[in-house]
């Protein structure tokens, strides 16, 4: 096999040395990860690199020597490079050389063919790859690669030879942390060998982040016992709170706020990404309902959407008047049964009358319940939208009350249709068995059933009017509560701190690797740069999602249209943990 | 060592492929595609305008100008970007892998690279395409689980849809390659 040598950029115009990495012999592939200046002392080296292994669990050793030259070779050099092989012993030995000034670069990888060191030895072909240190260990590959647990010594690279790679210098991060201006007894080159580069500003956020986490845990570990407390206990209260989709919103954000001040240290690179996720998502969200606040100020608008709140409530009161009075005449040519017509619609149209007299009642305080509402968009945009989708519902309270009256009066007349449907033919239904049964009936039995097969059949016509229409209604309230919860769940769920960090970091969020071919001169090493490959947007937000409220819809569009057709009760937007009806 | 030959893809277009050989075990292939032509931008331009012309003398709203230009500025960027591809480029180096580049016509370039451990075989496969069994060249992927079953298969040169006799060249050399990786693989 071809002998790959992965050999850092931010080492080629260093001086002459040796070579520090790890070897892979199942890949065949040597990972550089320093070189080791001129004059060192051979024991301090082997000191320096037991210590190493040691702390990074790497089995990092000398691979080889390093030679950036003049253009005349200096014969010495040569022959003291050589000899550097029989002092540190590794099978093979590495012998990279450039010629200062050019891009011609020469390999020798020699192997000892017998045991003795005077055995003749034989040479493998060399390929160089170079790789940018910093970004491949900052970089994180997707799917991770499973390697197996550090181990004592050396971990064996079961995993693709690119994952080893990626591995092999993650962990040798203790190898990075002397620069040149310490005054150690081995002279390093590697990435952060010009010294350790931090932000000031960083680290403040890190020694601030201690105090203002305690305080913060504390502060919603008090809310959420306040919001636990036996006050909000009893049956009705629960009931309306698990009905609210604010107060499941709100219940999400503490739980999330909970999660990101916790004292506990992130478990691993998923875990502080989802941490970080998070975090920008309810400080967005905290900022965009800051923004709709000062915007609701601004010209006064409370008072506007107050005063236009009433009389829109009283218009859709006035169309569905309209609209029943349209449905007790003869609604599209139609001829509805007069009796049943009648009490149907004088029954809507009391329920009708109702609710204007409570919207009328409700006027005076609206104006002041909005404003408290509104500050509460200051918790957050996603707060704000509930509350709109929660006074949605609260004023089509009525069109949802016709809906179930429609809908059980026509699953009624449905049972009892295809029950004495049933009857007619002459057959039952056995609950014993759960099927379809012939059944003799008696003379009188089979002479009422088919009449009121009869009175049924020629009642359901008006019924199913008035059920098409109200669930028509329905669904164009449940479509728009639907809409807005879409919005809340994207924002909920939006991994923006991946993304941003895959727009401005794109290295650290890797799907693979690339190679380039760099100049190749006849008889000369092949020569190939090794990029990291970013992983593709749709991919980060497929990884990094964050688990949302889980507000789907729960039924297939085959299993929706059986229950339509059938008259049950249909729910499509069900907050988790909510009982059937 | 640098070699161009000119083919036709499955449509009658020209093709152009470039071989490079870097060393006995790196070869690079790079298929570039017929460029976008000026009579079928003209023609769609020509159709978009005209329309919006006609909505325009119905409803009299000078938007519905602006916004065609609009529609067919970003339209023709959107192609550009997103669909219309250059070239396309094989790269397989012996022990590492192969690289898959295609580059589209607005300069970004999209590569896939497979490892060489993870590669069972290139192959010639025939595929009912439309009306037409067109051939194509693709890899075959190594089964973690079962030794001699395959995972996936990756067709190759997707978007250029060359004729058997390219595939056959490049059929040729991968082989060349890769036996030497099943030799040294095979080898103690």
């Amino acid at each position: 096999m071809v002998l790959k040598a992965f050999f850092p950029t931010c080492c080629a115009s260093a001086d002459s040395g040796l070579l520090v990495g790890r070897w892979v012999p199942e890949q065949s592939s040597a990972v550089v990860l320093a070189v080791v200046h001129f004059p060192f002392i051979p024991v301090q080296v082997k000191e320096l690199l037991a210590q190493v292994q040691q702390a990074s669990q790497v089995g990092v050793a000398v691979l080889g020597t390093w030679c950036h030259r003049r253009q005349e070779p200096e014969e010495s050099l040569g022959h003291f490079l050589e000899g550097l092989g029989t002092l540190f012993s590794h099978e093979p030995w590495l012998q990279l050389c450039r010629e200062r000034g050019s891009k011609s670069w020469n390999c020798k990888a020699t192997r000892r063919q017998g045991p003795t060191p005077l055995a003749p030895a034989c040479e493998d072909q060399v390929m160089l790859i170079f790789y940018d240190q910093r970004k491949v260990l900052l970089s994180r590959l997707h799917p991770p690669a499973a390697l197996p647990e550090r181990q004592a010594g050396d971990a064996t690279a079961s995993a693709g030879g690119l994952a080893a790679v990626f591995d092999t210098v993650a962990r040798s991060e203790v190898l990075f942390q002397s620069d040149r201006f310490d005054e150690g007894p081995v002279r390093l080159t590697h990435w952060q060998s010009e010294g350790v580069e931090a932000s000031i500003l960083v680290e403040l956020a890190k020694r601030a982040a201690g105090p203002v986490c305690l305080l913060l845990a504390c502060l919603l570990s008090l809310v959420s016992a306040a919001s636990a407390c036996r006050v909000f206990r009893p049956w009705p209260l629960s009931f309306i709170w698990s009905k609210l989709s604010t107060c499941e919103q709100l219940r999400h954000r503490l739980d999330q706020l909970t999660l990101v001040v916790s004292a506990h240290r992130a478990e691993g690179p998923a875990q502080l990404m989802r941490k970080a996720n998070t975090l920008v998502s309810v400080l967005l969200d905290m900022a965009l309902g800051l923004l709709l606040l000062s915007w609701l100020h601004r010209k006064d608008r409370f008072a506007h959407l107050a005063e236009a709140l009433v009389p829109v409530a009283d218009r859709v009161a006035e169309e569905l008047q309209h609209l029943l009075q349209w449905l007790m005449g003869a609604p599209a040519g139609l001829k509805m049964n007069r009796a049943l017509d009648q009490v149907l619609g004088r029954f809507f149209l009391y329920h009708i009358h109702l609710w204007i007299s409570y919207i009328h009642l409700m006027s005076p305080f609206i104006e002041h319940i909005l404003w408290h509402l509104g500050l509460s968009a200051c918790l957050g945009l996603t707060v704000a939208l509930s509350i709109l989708s929660d006074i949605i519902s609260l004023l089509t309270f009525h069109i949802y009350c016709f809906y179930v009256y429609g809908a059980r009066l026509y699953c009624l007349k449905i049972h009892g249709l295809s029950s004495l449907w049933r009857l007619f033919r002459g057959k039952k239904w056995n609950v014993l068995r759960q099927r379809v049964d012939s059944c003799s009936y008696d003379l009188d039995q089979l002479f009422i059933g088919t009449l009121l097969f009869t009175i049924l059949i020629f009642l359901l016509p008006t019924t199913a009017l008035y059920y098409l229409v109200f669930t028509l209604l329905r669904l164009l309230v449940v479509t728009v509560q639907g809409l807005v919860h879409l919005l809340v769940d994207l924002i909920n769920s939006l991994p923006l701190y991946s993304l941003g960090l895959r727009l401005c970091r794109p290295y650290r969020l890797a799907a693979g690797v690339k190679f380039r071919v760099l100049e190749h001169e006849a008889g000369r090493p092949l020569r190939l740069l090794m990029q990291i490959n970013p992983l593709p947007f749709s991919h980060v937000v497929r990884t990094y999602r964050l688990p949302s409220c889980g507000c789907h819809p729960k039924h297939s569009w085959g299993s929706l249209c059986r229950k339509l057709f059938f008259g049950e009760l249909i729910y499509p937007w069900r907050q988790r943990g909510d009982k059937q009806d | 060592m640098e070699d161009e030959r000119s083919f036709s893809d499955i449509c009658g277009g020209r093709l152009a492929l470039h071989r490079r050989y870097y060393s006995p075990s790196c070869l690079e292939f790079c298929l570039s595609c017929p460029r976008i032509s000026l009579r079928s931008l003209t023609a769609v331009t020509c159709t978009v305008w005209l329309a919006a012309y006609g909505l325009f003398t119905l409803c009299e709203n000078s938007m519905i100008l602006s916004a065609a230009i609009f529609i067919t500025l970003l339209g023709l960027l959107g192609y550009l970007h997103f669909v219309k591809i250059d070239h396309e480029t094989l790269l397989i180096i012996d022990s590492l892998g192969i690289q898959m580049t295609s580059s589209y016509a607005s300069g970004k370039e999209s590569t896939t690279f497979i490892e060489m451990g993870k590669v069972k075989d290139v192959i010639i496969n025939e595929a009912i395409y439309m009306q037409k069994v067109i051939y194509y060249l693709c890899i075959l992927l190594k089964d973690p689980v079962e030794p001699h079953g395959i995972s996936q298969v990756v067709p190759i040169f997707q978007s250029a849809k060359p004729r058997l006799d390219c595939l056959i060249e490049v059929y040729r050399s991968c082989q060349e390659i890769l036996a030497h990786q099943k030799a040294a693989s095979t080898s103690p």
